[in-house]
Order: structure tokens, then sequence, then C-alpha cells
């Protein structure tokens, strides 16, 4: 019994978020709307605090005939309160592409603020978001799989109760709230303990099955945030995937606005 | 994986070796008498900037290697379909270019040196053949300040056409007409950076000539420029001091730059002469201007708007006002694929009118931008620019795509069509040439 009124606090709480109208309702009452905006408030909180993150990431290409190429990129992330996050991701390899380094300012409603820096002409070049749908770097993730998830970019529908490979995880379906995305819903696996997406299906504007992503080698960070270590991205469509190798992820760096503006853009490394 | 493979590989390895070795050595020892070809025309900034080099580079074991070393090296074809209009203008033409790269940085990534030789060996043209130091310098970031002192590249400006406001670098213009290969500028730049923006002080000791074509350049004005015929209105030369002042910011959509420019006019009045063979040839002439300069950007949804415009005293005998804007439209993911369409218009006016010492006194830009989003980065530029006023046009296209992880292919054409003999293009009638270049990236 002691521990009952914790429990029964951590399911409200985040109900309690979306306005006194909510309170009266009890968690079995919640529509599946309700509770997939629930679960997904829930994934956001448990994922807040890190402050800043930085990680190298190498990324696997194979078209259909299994042919690879890679891309070496580092990228630093800087949580903002009340907004989404600032990221810089700077190119290593392929070698042509060295030095250009990629700045976005993302926001949970109205879109995101992104500059390109081509080390070749020195060019800082202010670049229009509304390309969320167009391959990153020639791979299977769009720009929008790989930005910062705001709660506020989805609407959501809780599906059902289900074992993923022996985990239980919540199926939800999400529903892009952006404008420009290639998608008309996801349906995301999202694992119970971790509350971390452990495979998400990507359904293109015609409805057809477009993409599979299964995330994998979870590893805990400073006690509390969940990083995957690979990501691999299969499009349906055309046969082509990606896989993502993350690694060196480091916390609590000490990163500020300053290593986020279009001066540190330019002299990124 | 398969023997072939394994044997690629290697050789692949063997080959980065080989281009350690090389490059560790071709700054200072191979570019030798380029540096101290160059060092002549700086003076004195350049002979100290050149021991710096050799000091670094050479620095016996520790910093050299605790750099990281990139770069390319690249081969060139050009095809001149058309016989020159002066005969000792050359055919086709093979040329090679290197351009290594040396960074090394410490204290926390807060300060670093950058070093970037350049060296073009052409064929047909000693002009095109050079070196430059693209950069030298040292960098030093704090908070709210950077501090870059030595040889580096600024650039400022949003437009595709031309390239207005940008004015730090000389133009190296025998690399290519498009103005966007740059020669190193001696500089101190002070950027400070606060809420409301950054301002961007610079003090540039040291100019540099813009490049050329010799005699037997292509492509060419004609007459031919002649640079040993060059005038300054400072009596200082290349010694004159220039200062410079920037203010860039963004609010919302909106990108913006105010800059000011005090010194010698990077690009140069022509003046038709006749030099001591009593032939016909244009003199550069770099005068001290004085120039204000706006660039601006609003990225709203699928559409950039884009504005440059100058206001410049001191070349000539007028002041005068000229201008660059239009817009990107861009076609996301093109009838449900991943490509992007971009379609560029941009007006470019000089006040000056046909008199202006630039190809671009009142024209229109077209162009379309076709990015494949593919996993090799293929793309193709084509731009169109028309004369308003005697319909000569220039066609430019270049397009590029990466073939495996380190190679790079591009081709590159220009065409002039409807060249008028009054004009500037004119010199260009003859020299539509087609560019194929492969690079190797380490």
């Amino acid at each position: 019994m002691q521990k009952l009124p914790n429990s029964s606090l951590k399911r409200i709480l985040p109900i309690t978020l979306f306005g006194l109208s909510l309170l009266p309702l009890t968690a079995n009452a919640e529509s599946a709307e309700e509770k997939g905006l629930a679960i997904a408030i829930k994934a956001d909180q448990l994922d807040t605090g890190w402050g800043d993150q930085t990680a190298d990431l190498k990324m696997v290409l194979r078209n259909r005939h299994g042919q690879e190429s890679t891309r070496e990129i580092r990228s630093r992330t800087l949580e903002v309160e009340g907004d989404g996050d600032k990221s810089l991701s700077i190119f290593d390899d392929p070698r042509d592409v060295k030095g250009t380094a990629f700045l976005s300012f993302t926001h949970a409603t109205k879109p995101d603020d992104q500059w390109l820096y081509l080390p070749a002409l020195k060019r800082v070049k202010r670049i229009s978001s509304n390309n969320k749908s167009g391959p990153f770097m020639g791979s299977e993730f769009a720009y929008e799989d790989i930005t910062s998830q705001e709660v506020e970019k989805y609407t959501y529908k809780y599906l059902r109760d289900e074992d993923l490979d022996g985990r239980p995880t919540f199926v939800l379906e999400r529903y892009p709230a952006y404008k420009h995305s290639g998608y008309t819903r996801l349906v995301t696996w999202l694992d119970k303990e971790m509350y971390q997406p452990l495979k998400m299906e990507f359904y293109d504007r015609k409805e057809s099955l477009l993409k599979t992503l299964v995330s994998s080698d979870y590893k805990q960070y400073q006690g509390k945030f969940w990083r995957p270590g690979k990501m691999s991205m299969i499009n349906h469509q055309t046969k082509k995937s990606t896989d993502l190798f993350w690694s060196n992820y480091r916390f609590k760096t000490g990163l500020t606005d300053r290593d986020f503006d279009r001066n540190s853009l330019k002299r990124a490394r | 994986m398969p023997a072939k493979w394994i044997a690629l590989a290697t050789a692949a390895q063997r080959a980065q070796r080989f281009h350690d070795i090389v490059f560790l050595r071709v700054p200072c020892v191979a570019s030798g008498p380029f540096i101290a070809g160059m060092a002549r025309s700086y003076g004195n900034v350049m002979n100290r900037l050149t021991t710096l080099c050799l000091t670094v580079l050479l620095w016996p074991g520790s910093i050299a290697l605790a750099g990281e070393w990139s770069g390319y090296l690249s081969g060139e074809y050009r095809y001149f379909p058309v016989e020159a209009s002066d005969p000792r203008q050359h055919g086709n033409n093979l040329s090679f270019s290197a351009q290594p790269e040396y960074y090394h940085e410490w204290d926390d990534g807060r300060q670093s040196i950058t070093v970037v030789p350049f060296a073009r060996w052409n064929q047909g043209d000693n002009k095109r053949s050079h070196a430059d130091i693209r950069e030298l310098n040292w960098l030093k970031a704090s908070d709210n300040w950077e501090l870059r002192i030595g040889i580096g590249k600024v650039y400022w400006g949003v437009t595709e056409s031309q390239h207005l406001v940008d004015i730090i670098n000389q133009t190296d213009f025998v690399e290519n007409l498009d103005g966007e290969d740059k020669l190193g500028q001696p500089m101190i730049q002070l950027a400070l950076i606060r809420d409301w923006g950054s301002v961007d002080l610079f003090v540039l000791p040291g100019f540099r000539e813009r490049t050329f074509a010799g005699a037997n350049g292509r492509p060419r004005f004609q007459p031919r420029v002649d640079t040993g015929l060059t005038q300054y209105e400072s009596s200082r030369e290349q010694r004159n001091i220039d200062y410079a002042a920037r203010w860039s910011h963004y609010i919302g959509d909106w990108d913006f730059g105010l800059s000011y420019f005090h010194g010698t006019s990077r690009d140069p009045t022509l003046l038709p002469i006749l030099n001591t063979g009593g032939k016909l040839v244009i003199a550069p002439r770099y005068e001290i201007i004085d120039q204000f300069s706006l660039d601006l950007q609003a990225t709203l949804g699928d559409w950039l708007w884009k504005l440059e415009a100058i206001h410049r005293s001191g070349q000539g005998n007028r002041n005068y006002a000229a201008a660059t804007g239009g817009f990107e439209y861009t076609i996301i993911g093109l009838f449900g694929s991943s490509y992007d369409l971009g379609l560029i218009a941009e007006t470019l006016w000089d006040e000056r009118g046909e008199n202006a010492p630039t190809l671009f006194d009142n024209d229109t830009m077209i162009g379309v931008r076709f990015t494949l989003n593919d996993a090799d980065s293929s793309e193709l530029l084509l731009g169109l620019v028309i004369d308003n006023n005697d319909q000569s046009r220039m066609l430019s296209i270049e397009g590029s795509r990466r073939i495996g992880q380190r190679w790079k292919l591009s081709i590159d054409a220009r065409a002039f069509a409807n060249t008028q003999k009054n004009s500037l293009l004119y010199g260009f009638r003859d020299d539509d040439y087609l560019q194929l270049e492969i690079a190797r990236y380490f």
C-alpha cells in the first residue's frame, strides 16, 4: 500500500499537464489519443535534463545491390527548455564534404531555423527547413527522422501493448502535426522500461509502408538517459538501407548557446 | 572481403601514406620557389608569414604530427570547340592542381592554426600556373569574441549570379570566371559576438592583385590585361592598409549584413592603353574606394529572397550604386521522387550602365539547380545571364558527383553568345569551353 500513491501519482502527473479538464478522468477512462499523448509526455520527461550531448556517428548506406558508402559525422546538441533543441553536425567523411557543417534550431510548432556552412567558399547559407522529407546525406533517413522529436510535433494514439523480441512495449501511432512531412503516420514500439523506441514503421503519403527503423544496443548514461548504439533503417520501396552507428556519447560537456551560433558554425571542425 | 577489394584497400592505404608524405613537404619544399616569388610581391608581411609557415610546418615532431591533414589533388581538361580569336591563345588544355590543408587545434578547441597552400600547373597559359597561400592563420575563440591573425578567407553575400558584396578577398580570376575562387588575404580580424549580432572588424595589410589570363590564356579579355602595367591610386601600392567592418545578424526568417570597406578596390578599372611594343592592352588600375553594402536573405518556406546592394565612391569620377536581387524557389521532391529542383532568377544592375567595368550592368540571370539527394551527392546547376540592353548571353553549367568514397567528378561548361563589340564579354566570344575535372580527396 505504501507504493500505491507514488505509482498513481506517476500516471496522473503527465495528465495534469494537459489542463484541469482532464483531472477527473481516471487512467481507465482515457481515450486512446489521451493515453498515447500521456506516454509521449512521459517519454519526453524521462529524457529531460541532459543539458548537452556530443556523439560520433557513422552512417553506412547500402543500395539495392549491397554496395556501401559511409559517412562520418560528429554531432553536438544543446537542450533548450521550452523550445526545440539546438544541434550542430560536422561532416568528416566523405572527404569532399569534410568541414561542411549543419546548424539547426528546432522549434516545437514553427518551422526550424537551419544554416549550412560550405567550407570551400567559407559561405554560411541559410536554408529552407521545408525539406523535411528529403534524404539526409543521401541516406534513408529523412531530415525529419533525425531532428529533435518534440512532443508537440505529433498527435498520438495508443494502439496496444505488445511484446517485441521478449520486451514489453507500448505500440503507439504518431501523426505529424508539422507541415511538409513525408509521412501520414508512424507506428512506434516504445519499450516500457526505457521509454525509447525499439522499432518504428513509417507510412508514406499514399498510406503504404515506406520504411522500418530498428533501434538497438541501448545503453544508459548518467544513470538516466537511454541512447541507442545502432539504428537500422530499411526502405521497403527502394530496397536501400542505412545503418547508423553511434559512439562516444558524452553528456553535460559544458556547451552553451555560443557553441551553436553562426560564428561557431564557421569554425566548426 | 573478396581478394580484389583487399588489394584495392591496401593500395588505397599505401596511396594515403604517399599523400601524407608528399604533402608534409609540398607546402614548404616544393612550393618554396612559388612562395619566394610571392614574397617579392608581398614585401615584408609575406616574408614574415613565409618564415612562420616554414617554422610551423617543419617544426620537429610535435605540431605537424598533432594536427590533421586533408585536401585534394585534381586533374582538369578543358575542351575549346572553337579556334581562339587571337592565334597566341592555346587550344585544348590540361591542368593539375593541389590544395592540401593542415589544421591543428589546442586549448580545448579554442585556439587553432590552419594552413592551406594551393598550387596549379597549367599547360597552355603560364599565368594560370600559379601558387597561393589560401590560408595561414591563427584563431583564438573566446566566449564573446574571436581573433584571427594571418592569411585568411572571408565570404559575404547571398546571391548566386555574382558576388557584389564579397570584398575582403581578391578574386583568383584565372581559376574560374565565376569569381568564387579567392586569393588569400593577410588580415587581422576581430569578431565581437553579442545578442544583437556579430560585429567583425578587419585590418587588411597588403593588397593582392587580381589574376588575369596571360597572352596565351583562355578565356580572356580582348585585348588582354597586362598585369605588368598595373596602376595604383595609392602611392603605397600593394602595401596600402585597408579596413573593413561588418555587422551581421538574423531576426526570424531574415538574415542580413551591413558592411563598410575603405581601401584598395578589389575590382580594377580596366584602362585600354598602348604598351611599350605599341600594342593595345588593358591596364588594371586599382583605386582607393569607400563602399557601403547590404546583403539580405529572407527564407520564407520554399522561397529564398535575396538582395545584395553596394554604394561605392572613389572609383572613376562619380559615386555609384549597384545591386543584385532575386529569388530561389525550390520544388522539393519533384514528382514524388527525392530530387529537388530549384528555380533561380536574379537581376543584376549597375548605375554606371554600359561604361561599368563589369560584365553585368543591366542583366537578368535565370538558373536551374537540380539536386538528386543521392548517395553520390549528384547535382547540376544551369545558369544563363542575359544582357537586357544588347541581348548578349553567357551560359554556365556546373555538375558534380562523387565516385566511391574519395573521388569527385565535375563537369563545367561556359558558352557565350551574341556578344557585342563594345562589351567586355566580346573578348570571350570564341572561348566557349567544356571542362572535365577529377579530384581525389584525402
